[in-house]
């Protein structure tokens, strides 16, 4: 075993301090230290995507991304994106357009799709296809998948307008 | 999947990174955005005792293009290259390639740096850097020098690069003329079954200089300089392309795995070189 190192992550704006062995990954120090588990671990190979969380400004599959690597970064969760009181339009949108089945994939999804929506705030349906292709799905076939995301795009666009 | 335990470094400038791996030798590794490298820990057949993460080195970033010398640092990703203006005008080719790299997560972390430095045979910079006669810039404990990309390639995972040395860049001079990046892939997130990078010059109906390289069609990229040669001096119609291939065929060396036997790689090769010519020669 080696030593253990001290970690800085800021998870959903809060700041946490933690001791982690450099080799933990960081989808288990998000998990099994800091309880935060909307971030699923599927193939742990960095195929499936239901690990993406994002880090700084990009999507990462934090599956494939050491703890210590992540030290003193910023990380967006499902957490941190809406709330059931308070939904993200996302969420909204994968409600209301059946964007999910059995769910496993789905905080994954959404979370790549924030970080879609920020760099592409008003794609095509080709372009969501392209952007969302590092998540597995095994359930909806992405037809709604696909859907939901153009969906909160335009909800989203909408919001932004009207407040201009 | 939890690697073998390691000690973490991320040093601040280029001098202690080399510093580490002087003190460390074979037991150390640098990681860049770590997705061939962290796979092979998880599964370890990779163990790497000290792991010296280069993030914080600033001189390893950044994108320059200074008249028709393109500089990208070891440590830009493929999403800064798809994302960069400059580099769309400049060298649409590498754009085209990076957006056929993994997937849009892998892209963010996967850096140029470590797709040509790895020396994996799956990769797809090597083979585009064959095509544009890039240079690879390496700096060592006895200082920096330069090697062409041509001449990097041992064999799998083995290239003219020290243990002692990091790669810190790679430059090439800006193409002109016609550029195709063609890949087959069983799925996205998959290594090519067979790739062809095609950059060609035409004055008129004739072509007047072809460069063409091949990915994953032996255990080093292929520049497949005879096959470039036979489009020169024709129309690139079908008999030059025919050529062209034959001559990149007797240039590979494709083996059997998951994607299919060597005969059908060797038959998939021709095809989608035949595609890149198509299209590098209709943007020409």
């Amino acid at each position: 075993m080696s030593k253990k190192m001290q970690i800085t992550l800021t998870v959903n704006g809060t700041r946490h301090e933690l001791l982690a062995e450099p080799r933990e990954l960081l989808i288990h120090v998000l998990r099994e230290r800091l309880n935060i588990t909307g971030p699923h671990i599927g193939c742990e190979t960095s195929h499936c995507g239901a690990c993406t969380v994002i880090m700084g400004d990009r999507s990462v599959k934090s599956c494939t991304v050491f703890a210590a690597q992540a030290d003193g970064a910023s990380i967006t969760t499902i957490e941190g994106l809406g709330t059931p009181d308070a939904l993200h339009p996302l969420q909204e949108a994968f409600r209301e357009h059946h964007g999910l089945q059995c769910g496993f994939c789905t905080p994954g999804m959404i979370t790549r799709a924030a970080q879609l929506l920020k760099e592409n705030p008003d794609p095509t349906e080709e372009e969501v296809r392209f952007g969302m292709a590092g998540n597995l799905c095994r359930c909806t076939g992405y037809q709604n998948i696909v859907k939901s995301v153009l969906a909160a795009a335009a909800t989203i666009n909408a919001a932004k307008e009207a407040a201009e | 999947m939890i690697p073998a335990a390691f000690e973490y470094h991320r040093p601040g400038d280029l001098p202690a990174a080399l510093a580490l791996l002087q003190e460390h030798g074979d037991d150390a590794r640098v990681i860049a955005g770590g997705h061939s490298l962290i796979p092979m820990m998880k599964l370890r057949m990779a163990e790497v005792p000290h792991l010296i993460d280069l993030q914080a080195i600033d001189a390893l970033r950044g994108i320059t293009i200074d008249g028709h010398r393109i500089t990208l640092g070891a440590m830009v990703t493929q999403a800064e290259i798809i994302a960069h203006a400059g580099l769309t005008t400049h060298a649409p080719i590498l754009r085209e390639a990076a957006l056929q790299i993994a997937d849009p997560q892998v892209r963010a972390m996967g850096t140029v740096g470590g797709n040509v430095a790895n020396g994996d045979p799956g990769n797809d910079m090597p083979g585009l850097m064959q095509c544009l006669n890039a240079t690879f810039h390496v700096t060592g404990p006895a200082g920096s020098r330069d090697i062409p990309a041509r001449e990097f390639y041992e064999s799998a995972y083995l290239t003219a690069r020290e243990d002692d040395e990091i790669l810190t860049a790679v430059s090439f001079d800006a193409p002109t003329g016609g550029q195709a990046y063609e890949k087959q892939k069983r799925k996205i997130g998959d290594y090519a079954t067979a790739a062809a990078a095609v950059i060609l010059t035409r004055l008129g109906d004739r072509c007047t200089a072809a460069s063409i390289a091949m990915t994953n069609l032996s255990d080093t990229p292929i520049w497949a300089e005879a096959a470039g040669e036979a489009l020169v001096g024709t129309a690139c119609g079908e008999d030059a392309v025919i050529a062209a291939i034959t001559a990149m065929q007797a240039a590979i060396d494709p083996s059997e795995d998951n994607r299919g036997p060597a005969e059908f790689k060797r038959h998939a090769a021709g095809i989608i070189l035949a595609r890149a010519i198509a299209r590098a020669w209709s943007r020409a």
